[in-house]
C-alpha cells in the first residue's frame, strides 16, 4: 500500500498515513485531487478506479471515505477488506466507532493503524492480537490519563 | 529537541509521544538524527518488547537512509533470534522490507535468509504473515535464495485452505479462513514458475482446485465482508493460474468462474472479473474459453452504467480479438466510441486502429472502417492512423480504386472532418484519375469538392491540398487551367504563411514552365513503402504506460505470429517478475530483423505496413545505381565520394590499423533546403553481424542546405568476412521521403597489413601454403589499360606490400601481407601475372584460409 486517507463528505481530511516518502507538497497536491475524484463518485459506482499509475479502492462508511491507494499487483479486494478491517478494529475499541470518535483520539486511530498495518503491509490480521496489544500500550498509560481520555469521550457523545 | 529527550524516559507514554513526534517530522538535522538513532539503538537493545516495537515502528514510519545504515545490520539478526517475542518479530520483518525498499543495497543478504524462509512455518500467523511480505519482496530481487520457500508456502496454503472453520479461530475472517494470509502465500508464489518438484505441484494444484471449488458453494453468510474475502482468494488463486499458464484444466475452469462473475449483481466483481479476463485472453490455453463471452462483454459495453466497467470491458474486447470476431469487435468499439467519454477516445481509436489493420483480410473493410473512424471522432485521430491508411492505400493496388471512390463520397457530406479532408486530397490526388472516368466524379467535380473544404482548413491540409492540385494538373490536363487560376489568386501568392505561399509560388510556375514529361516524372504516383514498425502501437504503449494490456499485447504478438491465421506456436513463459518486452517487431509479425535482402515486393504481399516517420531500424530501399561501381572504386583507396546524387553527397575518410579501423562519413546536402528526419542507418546482414562491428555515434537529425555533416564509424574486424554492411539514409526533403542505400566499402583487404620479405621466406611460404584449398586462381580479362605503374599502385593501396625482384619473371607482381582480425592473423601471398597480348592476368592468391583467398581474389580481380 502506498498511503491510505480518511475524509469526510466535505471534503476535510481525518487521518492520512503515508507509506513512500513525499514531500508535504506533494502530499497535498495528491490529497486534493484525489478527494476530489473519489467524491465526484456515484454510491452504486465501483469501489476501484485508476488514478496516475495506482489502484485506489475506496469504501464509505457512514460520512468518512476510507481510501487506499496500492500498486498494480496489489489485490484490490483485500484491500477493502483490509479497510473493513481496520474499520472493525477500530469499532471494537471505541465501541460503535462514529467520525467524531476519530477526531478528538486521531492519535489512537493512529495506534491502532500501526498496530494493524506496518510498512504499507498487513501486519497482523488477528482482532484480538491487536487490540490485545493496544489495550497493553494504554494499560502502560498512567491511570490518571486514562480516565481523562474516557470523560472526554463520554462527553463528547452526551454533546452530541 | 524535547522529543528526543522523551525518547529516552522510560515511562510509555512519553515514550510514545516522543516517537509519533519524530515518525512526523523527519528532519535531515544530522545531530538530531544520531540521538534518535542512539535512542532506537538502545531501545532496540532493550529487550523490553513493547520498547522494541516502538522502536521498529518508528524506523518503518521514517524509512529514512541514515536509519537505513544504522540498523539493516541489526535487524535481521533480531528478526531470526530465537527468543524474540513474535510482535517484535511481525514488526521487526516489515521493518526490514520497509528499509529494503528504501534502500536496497544496504541490506546485506546473509545467512538469516534462510532463517527468514523458515519463518514461514512458525506457529504464530502473524509472524508469517508478515514474513511472506518480506519474502515476497525480497524474492523479486533475489529469486534464487529464497527458491525453498516454495514448498513451503504450498504447504502452509494447502494446511490453510483445508482447515475447518474452528481450527484458525481469531484468523478466520467471515468463515474464511485466513484470509489475508492466504492472499499474501499467492502472490509469492507468483515470483517464481510452477514448482518442478512434481509433489509440490500436485500439492499446489490441489489447492488451487479447492479454492475455485469452494468459491461454486453457497456462501456461509450474507454478509458482504464474507464474499469479498473468498473472492480476493479467489482472484488471487486465478492470477496465480494465470502466471503459471501451465495446467489447461485450470484455466478453463478459471475462464469459466470469471465468466460467471461477468453477469454478478455486484459491480466490483464484474469490473475484476473483466481485469483479469484480459490477462487470462492472452493465454493460448484459455483463449478460445475467453472468447465465448463475447455477447457478455459487448452487453457490458453497451450497459453499464459505471465508466471505469465499460473501459475494462474495451481493454477485453481488444484481448480477445482476433480473427474470427475481428469485424464485430471493431463495430461494437466504434458504435461505442461515438458515446464514449472524452478522455479515452484516443485511446480505443488507436486500438480500433491498430485491430483493423492487425486483423483485416479485406482491405476495403479496414478502408471503412479507418474513414469511419474520423468520421466519428476525427479530432482523436492521430496522425499516425492516418499516415497509416495511406501507406496501406498506396501500398496495395486493389484497393486504389475502392479508396478512392469511398473517400470521395465521403467528401461530399456537409461537414467532415480535418483529418478526412486530408486523407482524401491525398487519396485523390494520387489516385483520382482511377474514378474520373465515372461523371459523377470526373476531374472537374473531384477538384471542386476538395476546393469547397479550402478555406475551413488549417494551413498544414492547406499545404496538402495544394500539393494534390499540382497533382491534378498532371493527372488531369482539362482542368490546368481552373487550378492555374487558383494558384495564381492573391490569396495564394502572397498568402501570409511561407510554406503556402511557396507552395503556390512554385506549382504555378512548375505548371507553366515544365512540359507534360518533365511534370509526369515529378508528380509520378508515391511508389510502395518500405516495410518498417508500426509507431501506432508505440503511442499506445506510450500513453498506457507498463500495463497490463500492452505487455498482453506483445506477449500476443510473440505467439500469433502469422497474420494469415496460421496456429499459434507455444508460448513463451514469462514471469511475472518482470516485464515481458520482448523487442519483438511490433506490427511486422514474422518480419526477421531486416536483411538487405527484404524484397519491396513483400508490401503488397501479405506483409503489414509501416510508418514512415518511425526512427527503428529498417529494411533498406534497393541499392543506389552505380553503387557497385563506387564500392570497386573504394577498395583499392580510403578516400573519396561514395555515391552522389542532386540531393546530397556523401563521401569518405578512412583510416585502418591491424584490426580497427576508423571511418568518417560526410554528408553533404546540394540543396538549399534542410534536411529533416535525418537517419543514416549501418546495415550488417546476420552473419557479417558476427564478424564485423560497427559503431556509430549518433548524427543531428537536420541537416540544413548547403551544410556538411560527420558521422564517424568505428570498426573492428572480428572475423573474415565477405559481405559489405550497407549504409541506408532515410530522410526528409521538402514533402517527400527519400530513400537511399549504397554499399559501404569496408572490405576484408582493409585490414591487410604489408609484409616485407626475402625472396626465400616467400617462396617457402608459398610452398607451404600449397593445400589445395588454400589456393585460389582467377583468370580474367583487363578492365583498364594495363599500365605497370597503376598496378603496383593498386597492389599497395590493396594493402599487400609489393615485393621487387622475388619472382623470376620481372613482369610478374608478388605481394605478402597480414590480414589482421580480432581473434586470429591470416597471412597471405599473391602472385599477379599479365598477358599484354591477350590483354588478361592471372591472379593467384594463396593464404591460410580458403574463405579469405577467396574474398581478396574476388576484390583484386574487380581493380585491374
Amino acid at each position: 500500500m502506498q498511503f491510505m486517507l480518511l475524509f469526510s463528505r466535505q471534503g476535510k481530511l481525518r487521518l492520512q498515513k503515508w507509506y513512500v516518502p513525499l514531500s508535504d507538497k506533494e502530499k497535498k497536491k495528491i490529497t486534493r485531487e484525489l478527494v476530489q475524484t473519489v467524491l465526484a463518485r456515484k454510491p452504486k459506482m465501483c469501489s476501484f478506479l485508476e488514478w496516475r499509475d495506482l489502484k485506489i479502492v475506496y469504501k464509505r462508511y457512514a460520512s468518512l471515505y476510507f481510501c487506499c491507494a496500492i500498486e498494480d499487483q496489489d489485490n484490490e479486494l483485500i484491500t477493502l477488506e483490509i479497510i473493513h478491517r481496520y474499520v472493525e478494529l477500530l469499532d471494537k475499541y471505541f465501541g460503535s466507532v462514529c467520525e467524531l470518535d476519530i477526531i478528538f483520539n486521531f492519535e489512537k486511530a493512529y495506534f491502532i493503524l500501526d498496530e494493524f498495518l506496518l510498512g504499507g503491509e498487513v501486519q497482523e490480521t488477528s482482532k484480538k492480537n491487536v487490540l490485545k496489544a493496544i489495550e497493553q500500550a494504554d494499560l502502560l498509560q498512567e491511570k490518571t490519563e486514562n480516565i481523562y481520555h474516557s470523560k472526554h469521550f463520554h462527553w463528547c457523545k452526551k454533546a452530541y | 529537541m524535547e522529543a528526543v529527550n522523551l525518547l529516552s524516559s522510560n515511562r510509555y507514554t512519553e515514550k510514545q509521544i516522543g516517537y509519533l513526534f519524530i515518525s512526523v517530522l523527519v528532519n535531515s538535522n544530522s545531530e538530531l538524527i544520531r540521538l534518535i538513532n542512539n535512542a532506537i539503538k538502545n531501545d532496540l537493545a532493550s529487550r523490553n518488547p513493547t520498547f522494541m516495537g516502538l522502536a521498529l515502528h518508528c524506523i518503518a514510519s521514517v524509512g529514512s537512509r541514515e536509519m537505513a545504515e544504522a540498523f539493516a545490520g541489526e535487524i535481521p539478526k533480531t528478526l531470526v533470534a530465537g527468543d524474540t517475542m513474535d510482535s517484535v518479530k511481525q514488526s521487526a520483518a516489515l521493518c526490514l522490507l520497509r528499509l529494503y525498499r528504501t534502500s536496497p543495497d544496504l541490506v546485506p543478504m546473509g545467512d538469516w535468509t534462510s532463517r527468514v524462509v523458515h519463518l514461514l512455518n512458525d506457529q504464530h500467523l502473524g509472524v508469517v504473515t508478515a514474513a511472506t511480505s518480506l519474502i515476497t519482496t525480497l524474492a523479486q530481487k533475489n529469486p534464487e535464495e529464497f527458491k525453498t520457500s516454495v514448498s513451503l508456502a504450498v504447504s502452509r496454503l494447502s494446511r490453510i485452505v483445508t482447515s475447518a472453520s474452528t481450527d484458525l479461530q481469531d484468523y478466520t475472517y467471515y468463515f474464511v479462513p485466513a484470509p489475508w494470509l492466504s492472499v499474501k502465500l499467492l502472490r509469492l508464489l507468483q515470483c517464481y514458475p510452477p514448482p518442478e518438484d512434481p509433489a509440490v505441484r500436485g500439492r499446489l494444484t490441489e489447492c488451487l482446485e479447492t479454492i475455485l471449488n469452494k468459491a461454486q458453494e453457497p456462501p456461509k453468510s450474507k454478509k458482504v465482508q464474507h464474499s469479498n474475502a473468498k473472492n480476493a482468494v479467489l482472484f488471487e488463486a486465478i492470477s496465480l493460474i494465470i502466471h503459471h499458464d501451465s495446467e489447461p484444466n485450470l484455466l478453463v475452469r478459471a475462464c469459466n468462474q470469471l465468466g460467471q462473475f461477468l453477469q454478478h449483481r455486484e459491480t466490483n466483481l464484474r469490473y475484476l472479473a473483466l481485469e483479469s479476463m484480459c490477462t487470462l485472453a492472452s493465454s493460448e490455453f484459455s483463449h478460445e474459453a475467453v472468447k465465448t463471452h463475447i455477447e457478455t462483454v459487448i452487453n457490458a459495453l453497451k450497459t453499464e452504467r459505471d465508466v471505469s466497467v465499460r473501459q475494462r470491458a474495451v481493454d477485453l474486447l481488444y484481448a480477445m480479438c482476433d480473427r474470427s470476431n475481428a469485424q464485430q469487435i471493431v463495430a461494437e468499439m466504434l458504435s461505442y466510441l461515438e458515446t464514449a467519454d472524452y478522455s479515452i477516445r484516443e485511446e480505443i481509436v488507436l486500438k480500433v486502429a491498430i485491430l483493423a489493420e492487425k486483423y483485416a483480410v479485406d482491405y476495403t473493410w479496414y478502408v471503412d472502417t479507418i474513414l469511419n473512424l474520423i468520421r466519428i471522432a476525427g479530432d482523436y485521430v492521430s496522425e499516425e492512423v492516418w499516415y497509416r491508411v495511406i501507406q496501406i492505400v498506396i501500398n496495395r493496388d486493389d484497393v486504389q480504386g475502392y479508396a478512392a471512390k469511398t473517400v470521395f463520397e465521403a467528401l461530399q457530406a456537409p461537414a467532415c472532418h480535418e483529418n478526412l479532408v486530408k486523407v482524401g486530397g491525398y487519396i485523390l490526388g494520387e489516385f483520382g484519375n482511377l474514378i474520373a472516368g465515372d461523371p459523377r466524379s470526373s476531374p472537374l467535380i473531384q477538384f471542386n469538392l476538395l476546393h469547397s473544404k479550402f478555406h475551413l482548413c488549417s494551413v498544414p491540409t492547406r499545404a496538402l491540398l495544394l500539393s494534390t492540385y499540382i497533382k491534378f494538373v498532371n493527372l488531369f490536363p482539362e482542368v490546368k487551367a481552373t487550378i492555374q487560376d487558383v494558384l495564381r489568386s492573391d490569396s495564394q501568392l502572397k498568402n501570409a504563411d511561407v510554406e503556402l505561399q511557396q507552395r503556390a509560388v512554385e506549382y504555378l510556375r512548375l505548371s507553366t514552365v515544365a512540359s507534360t514529361d518533365i511534370l509526369a516524372t515529378v508528380l509520378e504516383e508515391m511508389p510502395p513503402f518500405p516495410e518498417r514498425e508500426s509507431s501506432i502501437l508505440a503511442k499506445l504503449k506510450k500513453k498506457k504506460g507498463p500495463s497490463t494490456v500492452t505487455d498482453l499485447e506483445e506477449t500476443k504478438r510473440d505467439r500469433s505470429i502469422d497474420v494469415n491465421g496460421g496456429p499459434e506456436p507455444a508460448p513463451a513463459s514469462t514471469s511475472a517478475v518482470s516485464t515481458p518486452s520482448p523487442s519483438a517487431d511490433l506490427l511486422g509479425l514474422g518480419a526477421a530483423p531486416p536483411a538487405p535482402a527484404v524484397p519491396p515486393a513483400s508490401a503488397g504481399g501479405g506483409g503489414l505496413l509501416v510508418d514512415v516517420f518511425s526512427d527503428s531500424a529498417s529494411a533498406v530501399a534497393p541499392l543506389a545505381p552505380g553503387s557497385e561501381d563506387n564500392f570497386a572504386r573504394f577498395v583499392c583507396k580510403n578516400n573519396g565520394v561514395l555515391f552522389e546524387n542532386q540531393l546530397l553527397q556523401i563521401g569518405l575518410k578512412s583510416e585502418f590499423r591491424q584490426n580497427l579501423g576508423r571511418m568518417f562519413i560526410f554528408y553533404g546536402n546540394k540543396t538549399s533546403t534542410q534536411f529533416l528526419n535525418f537517419t543514416p542507418t549501418l546495415i550488417c546482414a546476420d552473419d557479417l553481424q558476427a564478424n564485423l562491428k560497427l559503431q556509430t555515434k549518433p548524427v543531428d537529425p537536420t541537416v540544413d542546405g548547403g551544410a556538411q555533416v560527420q558521422q564517424a564509424v568505428n570498426i573492428e574486424c572480428l572475423s573474415d568476412f565477405t559481405e559489405a554492411p550497407v549504409l541506408n539514409l532515410q530522410f526528409r526533403y521538402g514533402g517527400t521521403f527519400q530513400n537511399v542505400s549504397v554499399k559501404l566499402p569496408i572490405t576484408l583487404n582493409k585490414f591487410f597489413q604489408p609484409t616485407e620479405m626475402a625472396s626465400q621466406d616467400f617462396f617457402q611460404r608459398w610452398k607451404q601454403l600449397s593445400n589445395p584449398q588454400q589456393e585460389v586462381q582467377n583468370i580474367f580479362k583487363a578492365k583498364h589499360p594495363m599500365d605497370t605503374e597503376i598496378t603496383k599502385a593498386k597492389i599497395i593501396g590493396f594493402g599487400s606490400a609489393l615485393l621487387e625482384e622475388v619472382d623470376p619473371n620481372p613482369a610478374n607482381f608478388v605481394g605478402a601481407g597480414i590480414i589482421h582480425t580480432k581473434t586470429t592473423q591470416i597471412g597471405c601471398l599473391l602472385r599477379l601475372e599479365p598477358n599484354l597480348q591477350a590483354q588478361m592476368y592471372r591472379l593467384t592468391l594463396r593464404t591460410s584460409k580458403d574463405t579469405v583467398s577467396q574474398r581478396l581474389c574476388e576484390l583484386l580481380s574487380e581493380q585491374f
